[in-house]
């Protein structure tokens, strides 16, 4: 049986708690990159991170990009969308079209 | 091409002959299985897109909400209210497999089965936004499920992609070529010493008929 993790800053997660998810508030990537890997060894299957604190943790979440389980999804945070979510799926299309073909002109 | 230490010998030849046609097969195999991949690639990363784009949009919604709530009541008061939640989600992972890529399958259960579970206080000491604001977010939340399925599935299926691709193009511009080359060098050298051997052959034959009849004296005397 695997849970669900929401990280990011407190404002912009405390409400996912309420529906159920385990929350982990940070203010700064300093501790989260260590939590995330003790997140992701145990049984967490689907992590979600706002948008903001995941750009300061790029390498700790690259890390498990290969990997079925967990799932690490981007979400924006309560100070805006940064457009980084976005920008996930068209690296995807990059790495296997070799160009983004798909959404190039749409932003 | 043709080169490093190839022995032009028969066996060699069969070897790579051998080689060549289990080559074209895998190729062939790789090739179906990359545009295979591709296609199903292009319909999950365009429903990942349309979900990503529905999901931030209904974060961004349930945020502004939540601020508006903040605005009327206490911090203390918030944290209070979620301080314990009724409401508990886990999943069940199991595997989809396209193409040998293993793409997961989440499937939620909610521990209690009441929709009014997600509100963890009671209503007197809160404000009926912050209401609005966890029923925006519970509504959202499949289609977060759903994106995180899907999401994982396009990043997997993107990296099998580039690695299929890779060695559909090593295949092709590389190894065939070069099986290619060393085939034509083999049978060239082979058909070399063949001739050789032929012209050798004759040579020997006129020496000999050259001893036994002298034709060349035979000629110089009329």
């Amino acid at each position: 049986m695997y849970k669900i993790a929401v990280m990011g800053e407190p404002d912009s997660i405390y409400g996912f708690g309420a529906l159920g998810l385990d929350t982990f508030p940070f203010d700064s990537a300093k501790d989260a990159g260590q939590c995330l890997k003790r997140l992701a060894e145990s049984d967490y299957a689907v992590i979600y991170i706002t948008e903001s604190l995941a750009s300061a943790m790029a390498p700790e979440i690259e890390r498990y990009s290969g990997s079925k389980i967990p799932a690490i999804i981007l979400i924006p945070g309560v100070s805006g969308n940064t457009g980084e979510g976005i920008m996930g799926v068209k690296k995807s299309v990059e790495q296997a079209v070799g160009s983004d073909i798909l959404f190039g002109g749409v932003n | 091409m043709a080169s490093k230490a190839i022995t032009p010998t028969r066996m060699e030849l069969t070897r790579l002959k051998r080689k060549l046609i289990t080559t074209r097969r895998g190729h062939k195999l790789l090739k179906d299985k990359r545009d295979e991949l591709m296609r199903q690639f292009m319909d999950m990363v365009r429903e990942n897109m349309a979900l990503r784009k529905k999901v931030e949009e209904g974060i961004a919604k349930a945020n502004k909400n939540f601020v508006l709530a903040k605005s009327t009541m206490s911090d203390e008061a918030v944290k209070v209210a979620f301080m314990a939640a009724k409401q508990e989600v886990s999943l069940e992972v199991s595997d989809r497999n396209v193409m040998s890529v293993e793409i997961p399958v989440f499937d939620t259960k909610m521990k209690t089965s009441d929709e009014n579970d997600i509100y963890s206080y009671g209503f007197a000491f809160t404000s009926s936004d912050l209401d609005d604001a966890v029923k925006s977010l519970s509504d959202i939340l499949p289609d977060m499920l759903k994106l995180a399925e899907i999401e994982k599935g396009c990043r997997l299926m993107a990296a099998e992609i580039e690695k299929t691709r890779r060695r559909v193009n090593a295949l092709e511009h590389v190894l065939i070529p070069e099986t290619e080359a060393n085939i034509k060098y083999i049978s060239s050298k082979l058909d070399e010493n063949e001739r050789s051997t032929q012209i050798r052959l004759m040579k020997v034959k006129d020496m000999l008929l050259e001893a036994a009849h002298h034709y060349k004296e035979r000629e110089a005397n009329g």
